[in-house]
This record gives structure tokens, C-alpha cells and sequence, in this order.
């Protein structure tokens, strides 16, 4: 952690002791990287999990897994500024993206840390440190999405387990995951924040059904879940039963923070790179704009780790991080189709599928349109919009 | 690393506020650029910061009051000319020589400062008796003479001092449009508030409040790419300065412009009045983001940086 002694100017300038670990981390980068083999075809998921949980293991036997989390549970512990670090170094070396391990180590983990019982935690932390355990996140439905707190996938409480009832979508490695983190209603009564519980959801039980969905991209990381009295036992409820939307937060509070960095250091290594074959004046400008869009996003991380550092939490600069950045990152996917011309046609082109995947961007995790309601409300003070009513 | 205000940068910022809020009211500076305005801000220090020995983030921190209360004058110039010429400078750094030249705030200014490659020159406002001042002038707070031909003036500084007053020109006209882009945000978020209309502020419609969000954030990197690039002026090992200074050149200019042409909309019919100082927030974002480089100059050095 970092010291609690006032600073003397405003700086940007990483301590001895990132510097230090940013040494280390490239020396084992350097060592380890050549030593993988070349990633999976993107549609072969026994392979992909296989490829992706293998660099968990290596992460964990070498320390660098759950960067953020603390040590009792197995975590580095690192300072905010250690883990921009971290961020930076893994994505500028092209070390494995988190993959199939993302609900895991940046989701559920620390949920359970936050709010799960000892006994929890115990079983699933170490398993997915070390990349034994792959989770799926089972918290969009058909009806709820912007209004997630609607969602109406039904538990009821039957002796020492819940029976669940309902249909899931958007689940992110659904197809491949041992465990679910999942939203049910439990008291439909109640107003409809109040009435939701998170439970671990073993996702060989009986009852569960997986059907991946189709994106703009052909295939993707995303399914279908449909659960027919699926019995959940209740010991896996995580926080009180109808506080599974305060449990919720804060996972979702925990996103806003670093969630992007890796995101934007990829962006900015490929606007530079894009730079060379940019030539047209106009474009060389609007690729001008998008870097120094970006570099601002990059500043704004930095003044939000400083403040977390300091205050132990990010600062308002964390709720506009993903509506900018998904701005910036629209402007660059339009900027390299354009630059490609024709060359776009091919969908290998790594620019291309790109283009395409970052398009969920402004949708996923909050869309642009939820975001700009948060900041006019909970930063400006600005009133929420009335409630719609049935003529 | 700390990316965040001081607490003296904090004490600085609230000082400069509390004497904007004081002295520099709509009405006071709707009466434009005087001595008096220059001898206030020179008491207070905001001229001399640097040559007190305080740094680049010290002075965006400054400037950003400025431009939150658009303080009229030839504030960077006369920033950056402190130490060099005793009083009031006013200047010109033409980009391009076929550029037509203007001198903002020439009446009053006891010195006319000319960049170009080689050096500043100093020129006497007196030697300018052919220049001719617009009487409808884009900025009705900024004063402007069209000038035919620059006379020979007297070389002050050499070439390293050209360098250090155009990045450092940047850095506080960027400083300075970031403080009018936040100050638009709040103007119209309180409009937004307090304006009425199908029984509801219109604040809580999500067509308007989503215009105030995107102020917001337009602000707030702005700020932060702002604070990189005064802080790698001060400390030029973390980064590369000019790649820093076009950012955030390119990022607070277009604040300024987007966020006073957002305000505008947000106040209605009201915004398009005189009496409204939306308009004056609009004239001088225009006017600056021809300061110390166009936005097109700024973004092909970026470009070329890459």
C-alpha cells in the first residue's frame, strides 16, 4: 500500500517500487512468453479453455495471479499503481488476454471475497487463482437488461435448496464454465431491488441448459442459459437471501475501476501501429484526435488510481472511463475500416475482427445510454426521468 | 505517483476561485480588460507564479480559474512575457507568415511580443500606427487590430526561449478552455435544474440531461490530458512533451467549443440572447483555438509524433 504521507506535487512518475516491479514483471515476461504455444483457433473451446486456464496456472505459480486481491486469499496485493503496471506490461507484451478466467478473477472472486462465507471462500478462491475453476456470469435475462433488477428468473425455497426457474442470457463463457454467478428472485413481492439473491450455480446440475449465441462475429464467448427447477442448494447463496442486488454492486463497483485499462492500452497500440498506413490528411488528423482521446482516458486512469491510492476509492473520473473509451475505440474501428479500404473485406484481418467485436463495446457491461443517465444523476444531481404509465 | 491536485495546488485553485467569484463577476467582465483587471491578477501573483518558482501544473491549475470565470485579457502572454516586460504584453505567434496577423488587447499593452523561429521580438505598440482595429470584433471582450506589416522590434530572447513559450502558450490556453468547458457544464446543469417545462425540470428528460453527461466527460479527460501535459512540461522524463501538449490541445480546445455550443442549447431561446453569457463562453473558445496553434496544426503534430 502506499504511504500515507501527503505528496508534494502533482506527478507522473511511478515510485522506486513500481519501477522495481516493472522489472520483474518484464524479465518474467520475456522469459515466459516464447515458452507458450500459439493460442487456439478462436471456435475450438476445449482448446481455448485449455490454452487460457494453462496461463492462469503459470500467473499463479509465478505470483502474479489475483493482482489486486488481497494475500490472505492468495492475491498480490498490489498497489493500484502496481496493477496499472501490470496491465501495461501484460498488454504491451501480448501476454494472453484473462480469457475464459474473466468472470472468475475480475467477477465473482471478488464478490465472494467481499461478501462470500469462509467456507466459500475456501473452495472456489484457491481454484480459481490457479485456474482449476472457470466461471460464467448468469445475470442478463430476455426481459432484463438495461433494467437488470428486473430480472424474474424465479427461486423458490424448497427444505435446503432453492428450486430455480427461468432463462439467462448473455452469459459469458457459459458453455465452458464449472461454476455460475446467479441472479434469482426470491421474493417477487417485494419492490424489485429487494427481492433478488446471488447464488453459486454448479453448472452440471440437472436442469441446466447451455445454447451459445450467434454474434456479429459468427460465434462467440456468449450463451444462452435456460434453468428448469434446477435445485440450487441454499449453502450457496452468497450474502442474505433478497440481498443478492447489494451483492451485485459490488462487483459492478469493482468493474468501473481498472476494468478498461487493458482495453485502452490495446487501442493505443493499435492506433500506433495503424499509424504508418494512415496517409490520407484528414485521416492522419482523425487519428491525431483518436490518440489524444485516448492518451486523456489513459491520464484519467491515472488520476483515478491516485485517488484510489489515496482515498481507497476511484474517483467520478471511474463513471465516465467506459463511455468515453467506447467513443474513442468506435472512432478507431471506423478509422481502420476506412484506412483498409477494400483490404476489409477479410474478416482475418485482426482489424476487422476488431472492428467487429468492439462494436459490443457501447452495449456491454452498461450501455452508453445507461452510462449518461448515471453521471446526469449521480454526479450532476439531475432528476430522474418519470416513470413510464399505461395509458 | 500522485496524479492529483496538492494540497497546495488545492489552496491555489481555491484562492483564484474565490477571487474570480469576487471580483470577476459577469458584469465586471462584461466591461473587458483594464489596468485595473491586469494590476488585480499581477497583486495576486498569477503573472509572476513562474518566476516565483512555482511550476507548469501550478499555472494550468491558475488558468483554469481564469477561463471558468473568462477572465478577458492577454493573460498568457503576458504569463509568459513576466520578468521580460514590465506590465502588460500582448503578442502574436504566427504559424504560417502568409497568416492575416492580429493583435488581441493592443490598446493598453506596453509590449507587442513576436514569435517566430529564431526568437521573441519586442516590438512597441507605438511602432503600430498602421494597425486598424476591427469595430465588430468576433470576441466582444477580446479587442482585435488587424496589422499590414510588422515593424522591426528589438530581439529579446533567443530560439530556447521560443520553444519553452510555445508549449508553455499551449499549455495554459488549454488550461484556460478546459476552465470555460467546465464552467458551461455548470452553468447548464443549473439552467437544467431550474427550467421548467411540461410541468418537470427539463434536466430530468434524458435528450437533455444526456447532452449535460457528455459535458461532463468532454471536461473531465480534457482536464486530465490538460494536467499530463503541464505536469510532463515541468518533469519532461515521463513522456513525450508535444505529443502531450497537441493532445491536450486538441481535447480542451474542443471542449470549450463543443461544451459552450451544448450550453447554448440546453438554455434554449435564452441561450442564443446577449444578456446570457453562454455566447461570450462560445466567441472566446473560437478565438482561442487559433492561440498558440489551430486544431489542425495540433493534430498533425501529433500525427507526426506517432
Amino acid at each position: 500500500m502506499c504511504p500515507p504521507t501527503l505528496p508534494q506535487r502533482m506527478d507522473l512518475r511511478y515510485s522506486e517500487i513500481d519501477e522495481a516491479f516493472r522489472t520483474e514483471l518484464r524479465a518474467w515476461l520475456a522469459s515466459t512468453l516464447p515458452e507458450l504455444a500459439s493460442p487456439p483457433v478462436r471456435d475450438d473451446w476445449p482448446a481455448r479453455v485449455q490454452y487460457d486456464t494453462e496461463w492462469q496456472r503459470r500467473l499463479y505459480d509465478a505470483g502474479y495471479a489475483g493482482i489486486s486481491w488481497p494475500k490472505e486469499y492468495g492475491g498480490r496485493d498490489a498497489s493500484p499503481s502496481e496493477q496499472l503496471v501490470f496491465l501495461e506490461e501484460t498488454t504491451r507484451a501480448r501476454a494472453p488476454y484473462v480469457g475464459v478466467n474473466f468472470v472468475g478473477t475480475l467477477h465473482c472472486g471478488p464478490t465472494l471475497i467481499a461478501e462470500g462465507s469462509a467456507e466459500q471462500k475456501r473452495e472456489h478462491l484457491p481454484k480459481i487463482l490457479r485456474g482449476d475453476e472457470v466461471w460464467c456470469q448468469c445475470f442478463s435475462e430476455p426481459d432484463a437488461g438495461s433494467d437488470l433488477a428486473g430480472l424474474r428468473t424465479r427461486a423458490v425455497r424448497d427444505g435446503d435448496h432453492y428450486v430455480v426457474t427461468g432463462q439467462k442470457t448473455w452469459c459469458s463463457f457459459g458453455h465452458v464454465g464449472h461454476f455460475g454467478e446467479l441472479l434469482v428472485r426470491t421474493d417477487p413481492d417485494a419492490p424489485k431491488h429487494r427481492g433478488i439473491t446471488w447464488l453459486i450455480l454448479p453448472m452440471d446440475l440437472r436442469g441446466i441448459e447451455v445454447r451459445p449465441i450467434e454474434t456479429v462475429l459468427g460465434s462467440s464467448e456468449f450463451c444462452e442459459v435456460f434453468l428448469d427447477e434446477v435445485r440450487v442448494p441454499v449453502e450457496n447463496r452468497v450474502g442474505d437471501e433478497n440481498d443478492g442486488w447489494r451483492v451485485t454492486n459490488v462487483t459492478l463497483s469493482f468493474e468501473r475501476g481498472t476494468a478498461f485499462v487493458s482495453e485502452m492500452v490495446d487501442a493505443l497500440r493499435l492506433a500506433e501501429d495503424i499509424a504508418s498506413d494512415v496517409q490520407d490528411v484528414s485521416e492522419r488528423r482523425e487519428l491525431a484526435h483518436i490518440v489524444a482521446e485516448l492518451d486523456g482516458l489513459w491520464a484519467l486512469t491515472k488520476r483515478n488510481v491516485s485517488q484510489a491510492a489515496r482515498d481507497s476509492s476511484p474517483g467520478n473520473g471511474a463513471f465516465m472511463l467506459k463511455l468515453a473509451y467506447s467513443e474513442a475505440r468506435d472512432r478507431l474501428g471506423e478509422l481502420c475500416m476506412r484506412v483498409l479500404d477494400r483490404g476489409a473485406f477479410d474478416v482475418h484481418d485482426e482489424r476487422v475482427e476488431e472492428r467487429l467485436r468492439t462494436l459490443s463495446i457501447p452495449i456491454a457491461a452498461g450501455t452508453s445510454q445507461i452510462q449518461r443517465n448515471i453521471i446526469g444523476e449521480r454526479l450532476l444531481g439531475l432528476p430522474k426521468e418519470q416513470r413510464w404509465v399505461s395509458s | 505517483m500522485n496524479f492529483d491536485l496538492t494540497d497546495d495546488q488545492v489552496a491555489l485553485r481555491d484562492g483564484i476561485r474565490a477571487l474570480c467569484q469576487g471580483r470577476f463577476t459577469s458584469e465586471r467582465i462584461r466591461t473587458g480588460f483594464d489596468q485595473a483587471t491586469f494590476d488585480e491578477l499581477a497583486n495576486t501573483g498569477v503573472f509572476s507564479l513562474r518566476v516565483d518558482g512555482f511550476g507548469w501544473a501550478d499555472a494550468a491549475v491558475t488558468f483554469e480559474e481564469l477561463g471558468r470565470a473568462a477572465v478577458p485579457g492577454p493573460l498568457v502572454w503576458s504569463h509568459l512575457a513576466c520578468g521580460l516586460v514590465d506590465g502588460i504584453a500582448t503578442g502574436l505567434a504566427p504559424s504560417r507568415p502568409d497568416a492575416p496577423a492580429f493583435v488581441e488587447h493592443l490598446a493598453g499593452a506596453d509590449a507587442v511580443l513576436v514569435l517566430d523561429d529564431n526568437g521573441v521580438t519586442r516590438i512597441e505598440p507605438g511602432a503600430l500606427s498602421d494597425a486598424t482595429i476591427l469595430d465588430w470584433p468576433l470576441d466582444p471582450l477580446t479587442p482585435m487590430h488587424r496589422i499590414a506589416a510588422l515593424p522591426t522590434g528589438e530581439r529579446v530572447a533567443g530560439p530556447e526561449v521560443v520553444d519553452e513559450w510555445r508549449r508553455g502558450g499551449a499549455v495554459l490556453t488549454s488550461s484556460f478552455q478546459m476552465g470555460m468547458a467546465q464552467a458551461c457544464t455548470d452553468a447548464a446543469t443549473q439552467y437544467a435544474l431550474a427550467r421548467f417545462q411540461f410541468d418537470r425540470p427539463i434536466g430530468s428528460f434524458q435528450a437533455v440531461k444526456h447532452i449535460l453527461a457528455d459535458m461532463v466527460v468532454r471536461a473531465e479527460v480534457a482536464r486530465a490530458a490538460v494536467h499530463a501535459a503541464a505536469v510532463t512540461l515541468d518533469d519532461p522524463g515521463v513522456g513525450d512533451i508535444d505529443r502531450a501538449i497537441s493532445g491536450a490541445c486538441l481535447l480542451a480546445g474542443e471542449a470549450a467549443l463543443k461544451n459552450a455550443k451544448s450550453s447554448m442549447q440546453v438554455h434554449g431561446g435564452m441561450g442564443f440572447t446577449w444578456e446570457c453569457d453562454v455566447h461570450l463562453y462560445l466567441k472566446r473558445a473560437w478565438v482561442l483555438n487559433t492561440a498558440f496553434g489551430t486544431a489542425a496544426e495540433h493534430a498533425d503534430a501529433l500525427a507526426a509524433r506517432l
